[in-house]
């Protein structure tokens, strides 16, 4: 057995990007893997959930976990990492804030069902087969984990050391947090997030182009326009969260021309993300009339999608209001 | 935060917090149980004492946070009692004198939010405990603060010059303060300008009041705006700021010394428009002065009437005439100003009620009606008739009928004593009777003579002849037979009979009522109007000059009705008031402004263009606030997106432990 530090990823609520992030790191990433001895990741290496069980309790240095908590099984292995990790790591806005699964809190579990195996225009599903929890044919029997009604983020279901913001986490943020966790020294308090704490503005190449007064009496959506490249993009109609937005990314997505859309979450000092967000766009409506406001407002056809794309589950709202009763037997968690 | 690590402290060490709930005698105490009140905050995380009192702002009170804080060594004090609005300060500066930041500080109102608005003691007790462990959470976080000081603008704002306003702004003027005197008819002096003699001696409103309307003109310390109204203030105590609307009088005001031959030369030989200064019993030319003593001493172009505005082919005899002076000025529009002032007085005065309004006594309908006020004009000797009793069809009356009370005490107009009807119907007795040898009858209602001479004023005019009948006029009709006379009909109680008088002339003692535009002053100053519409004291006893916006002083009708001495002393008291407080040089403020962490601000500029009052600035890459121009009113902390503006007294923690402590049991 080798006595490099153990690192371990796992994936719940998520849709592979954060992995991606990580072999995208191409040559560094070797260097890491030179570094370290991976023994656990579940998409790229071979290895099974006993094989972690058999371990020692804080033998992995490190676990990184992308997505957000949606069933039992990734509650389960969440506790399991846990619980054989010295630091546990938040890896990417799903783990961060719930992510765009988290966008799911916004119906319940039968709703999300009865869309997926009925209704869609495609399903084709005339015996209505629902995924059941267990399922014994001749004697075998499967199982399936249970779905829960909500979404969750990583913190709401253990602790966690880092977070590791993005969607998906920038090549320099996974650096900086992997530099720093080998190195050892230097390691912020628990809970931080490790990014600037600032928002995405003060990093943005476009700053110094943004009016000091903004008054929109139009929103543009980016296929809409064309974008002049150097112009604050929000002076250009254009919901641009990087007021909002925590910096680190290298503003890379307003480098192609694309406003902010929020992933590395709020700063230390925010709440509520969204809250904030809204805020922020909303006082640059050029109006007093109520009903002008509304107008001008209607412009962003998708509120909930757009400034908590990222965060719902993290948020002051966490989730919308059950239209059902908790089913009794919901699963524990809720 | 949990209980358990609430009691590890803060940011700011472990707090040793006092508690203190006052039982405001019993109005507090009666409603809750301010020993259970007690002994539940005594057991909140961080209590070091708790305590029940009977009145906190007392002396003896104030001592024992003073003690508590130099034997127990608290550090933070707590006091449920009443609103903030009254005692904060008294308890701030205790504190202070008990060694400690004031703003260490949280008051609980559980007076007016809870024992006056309850009466279920125990439901009222629990809401207390809520309120007292909301600021027994909220104050561990508070900082050390100090007020800030600004200095007080010396300059007042007078506006409304009527008696009221000329008396003040003369006060403060002879003390050496400027005054900027804002009116908004085209000569001061409001009704009083109007009247002959003013009651009860007797003097000659003119002989008193114009040497005071000239020496306003000439104060060096005074500038006159007319034709002028305060269209929006800002700032606040000390430091205000006005923008005023000064309508066109088509006329140089610098230029014209109202020698006043355009008005001679007018080519309209004779007035075609009724004389507003004299309610329409006169006409004026387009080209006039309000009236004779008007100050300042200057004409002005009514557009309506003038045939050089209707037409633009008017010889223009007046700018001929005034060549030399070249004074007339077609093309003036409206313009804006702006002052900077410390303090205000408002002196808008009050409108007389329309006697349209009660059809039964027909004015307006039947010749020989008129207003008290319309009389005013007929005795005084600049007036239309030059002080002769002319009715409207020529005639000289010999039977006066005088009505009181119309539109005052009366539930379908207005329910307040007017104040001074009574007493200047007995003037318009007198000097009708004087001028006319008329019988005269006054139907009163009560006659209501409390004032210096007042009385003494009544017996005489009683002596002099006139007929004093108690009963209310129930309708004025004409007599039968084209007489052009008219009957008054009134139960005279003192005979227990229907009386029905034919007269010559009837006098309506129409009432005082608000001005009409009271709402939209009582906005602009941010004042209020009680009930019946005249703006709101600060305390009908203790502050009765004062309003409830700090550096914002009242004089005069525009607060109730009142004759001249009253309204006089009252324009002394308000210029006092301000005297005061610029003598004090300087005023403290709340410290409760909002600053921008350097570090963390992202330089988004979403705050600039946010805060009302102009107070951010942005510069190399951060926003700024201007510490003396913030007001705290928090706009732009709850806007900043990445959560890097703060306000004192209003922190996040503060904030939201309050929450968390007022809603522990929900
Ligand atoms: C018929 C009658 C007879 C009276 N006789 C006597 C008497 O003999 N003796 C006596 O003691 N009292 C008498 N009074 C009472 C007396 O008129 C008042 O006490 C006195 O006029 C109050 O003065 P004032 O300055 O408060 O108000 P006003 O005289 O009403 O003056 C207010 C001034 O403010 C101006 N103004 C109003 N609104 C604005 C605005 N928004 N902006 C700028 N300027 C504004 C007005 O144009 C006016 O010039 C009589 C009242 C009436 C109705
Ligand atoms: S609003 Fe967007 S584009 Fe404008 S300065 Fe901020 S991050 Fe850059
Ligand atoms: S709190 Fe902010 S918005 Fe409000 S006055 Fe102060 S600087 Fe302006």
């Amino acid at each position: 057995m080798s006595d490099k530090p153990k690192v371990a990823f796992y994936w719940c609520a998520s849709c592979g990007g954060c992995e991606e992030a990580i072999v995208d790191l191409a040559e560094q990433l070797l260097d890491v893997a030179a570094a370290v001895e991976i023994v656990f990741w579940p998409v790229a290496v071979d290895g099974k959930r006993s094989d972690i069980e058999a371990m020692e309790d804080g033998e992995i240095l490190a676990t990184f976990i992308n997505g957000a908590i949606r069933t039992t099984e990734q509650e389960e292995m969440v506790h399991l990492l846990r619980q054989k990790s010295q630091v546990l790591l938040a890896f990417g806005s799903c783990a961060h804030l719930g992510g765009i699964p988290g966008l799911a809190n916004q119906f319940d579990r039968e709703t999300i069902l009865e869309t997926v195996f009925d209704s869609t225009p495609s399903t084709v599903n005339p015996e209505k087969v629902r995924p059941q929890l267990e399922f014994t044919e001749n004697g075998h029997s499967v199982d399936l984990p249970g779905f829960y009604e909500t979404v969750r983020t990583l913190d709401q279901v253990t602790e966690v050391d880092y977070i590791v913001p993005g969607c998906a986490p920038t090549p320099n943020i996974i650096g900086g947090a992997v530099g720093a966790l080998l190195s050892g020294d230097d390691l912020p308090p628990a809970g931080t997030v490790l990014a600037p704490d600032t928002a995405l503005c003060d990093e943005c190449g476009r700053k110094e182009t943004k009016p000091e007064v903004v008054a929109i009496s139009e929103w543009k959506r980016p296929h809409e326009v064309l974008i002049d490249e150097d112009l604050c993009l929000l002076a250009q109609g254009l919901v641009c969260l990087g007021p909002a937005t925590r910096a680190g990314c290298g503003s890379l997505c307003i480098g192609a021309n694309m406003p902010c859309s929020g992933c590395f979450g709020p700063t230390s000092r925010v709440r509520d993300y969204g809250g904030k967000a809204l805020g922020a766009i909303a006082s640059l409506v050029d109006s007093d009339d109520e009903a002008e406001i509304d107008k001008i407002l209607a412009g962003i056809p998708d509120p909930v999608g757009t400034f908590y794309r990222y965060s719902l589950p993290a948020s002051r709202l966490r989730r919308a209001p059950m239209e059902r009763p908790l089913e009794v037997a919901a699963p524990k968690g809720e | 935060m949990t209980e358990a690590n609430l009691s590890a402290g803060n940011g700011n060490g472990s707090p040793r917090i006092g508690v203190y709930v006052c039982h405001c005698g019993t109005n507090i105490s009666a409603t809750i149980d301010v020993v259970a009140a007690r002994d539940v905050a005594e057991n909140l995380p961080g209590v070091v004492l708790s305590r029940e009192y009977k009145y906190m702002c007392s002396d003896p009170g104030q001592e024992i946070i003073k003690d508590d804080i130099r034997e127990l060594g608290l550090d933070r004090i707590v006091v449920a009692s009443c609103s903030p609005c009254l005692h904060e300060e008294t308890f701030r500066n205790a504190i202070a004198d008990g060694g400690l930041n004031p703003y260490f500080f949280q008051m609980v109102n559980i007076r007016e939010h809870a024992s006056w608005v309850h009466k279920d003691i125990k439901a009222a007790t629990a809401k207390a405990n809520d309120l007292i462990r909301a600021a027994v959470r909220r104050v561990r976080f508070h900082r050390p603060l100090e007020a800030r000081r600004v200095p007080i603008d010396p300059r007042v704002l007078v506006v409304g010059g009527g008696i009221a306003g000329i008396h003040s702004a003369l006060t403060l003027a002879d003390a050496g303060k400027k005054v900027y005197l804002v009116e908004r008819e085209p000569s001061i002096g409001g009704h009083m300008a109007m009247f002959d003699k003013t009651f009860p001696t007797l003097d000659c409103a003119a002989c008193i009041l114009t040497p005071k309307m000239t020496q306003v003109r000439a104060h060096p310390n005074i500038e006159v705006m007319t034709m002028s109204e305060v269209v929006e203030i800002d700032g606040f105590v000390g430091n205000y700021r006005a923008k005023i609307k000064h309508k066109p009088r088509y006329i140089l005001e610098d230029a014209c010394v109202g020698c006043l031959e355009c008005i001679d030369v007018c080519v309209f030989r004779n007035g075609k428009t009724p004389d507003e200064f004299n309610l329409g019993l006169s006409k004026r030319k387009p080209i006039y002065i309000p009236f004779p003593q008007a100050v300042p001493q200057v004409v002005l172009i009514d557009p309506e009437g003038c045939i050089e505005f209707r037409t633009g082919r008017c010889k223009k005899t007046c700018v001929e005439v005034c060549a030399e002076r070249n004074a007339i000025d077609f093309t003036q529009e409206e313009t804006f100003s702006e002052v900077e002032i410390g303090s205000v007085i408002i002196s808008t005065g009050f409108k007389a009620f329309d006697a349209r309004r009660l059809p039964q006594y027909g004015y307006g309908r039947l010749d020989p009606v008129y207003t008290a006020l319309e009389v005013e004009r007929l005795v005084n000797a600049s007036g239309p008739t030059e002080g002769e009793i002319v009715l409207r069809d020529g005639s000289k009356p010999k039977k006066v009928g005088i009505i009181h009370c119309i539109g005052s005490r009366d539930k379908n107009t207005n329910v307040h004593c007017s104040r001074v009807c009574c007493m200047y119907s007995l003037k318009l007795a007198h000097l009708v009777k004087e001028k006319t040898d008329a019988e005269i009858y006054e139907f009163f209602i009560d006659m209501r003579t409390g004032g210096k001479g007042f009385e003494e004023f009544m017996l005489r005019v009683k002596e002099e002849g006139v007929t004093m009948i108690r009963g209310k006029v129930a309708e004025v009709y004409p007599e039968a037979g084209n007489t052009g006379r008219v009957v008054l009909q009134a139960e005279d109680t003192f005979l227990g009979m229907v009386r029905k008088i034919p007269v010559d002339m009837v006098i309506l003692a129409t009432g005082i009522e608000p001005q009409a535009d009271a709402e939209d002053v009582r906005r602009t100053f941010n004042i209020s109007c009680s009930t019946g519409g005249f703006f709101t004291e600060r305390h009908p006893k203790l502050a009765p000059v004062s309003t409830f916006t700090d550096g914002v002083f009242l004089a005069g009708a525009c607060q109730a009705p009142k004759d001249i001495p009253d309204t006089v002393a009252q324009a002394g008291a308000a210029a006092a008031e301000a005297l005061a407080l610029i003598d004090a040089g300087h005023i403290e403020l709340e410290p409760n402004t909002a600053f921008v962490v350097e570090e963390e601000c992202s330089g988004c500029k979403t705050c600039v263009g946010l805060c009302p009052f102009s107070a951010i600035g942005y510069d190399e890459g951060k926003a700024s606030i201007n510490e003396v121009l913030c007001k705290g009113c928090g706009t732009c902390v709850a806007a900043c997106p990445s959560g890097s503006i703060r306000q004192n007294l209003f922190e996040d923690e503060e904030i939201f432990e309050e929450i968390v402590g007022v809603m522990a049991n929900v």
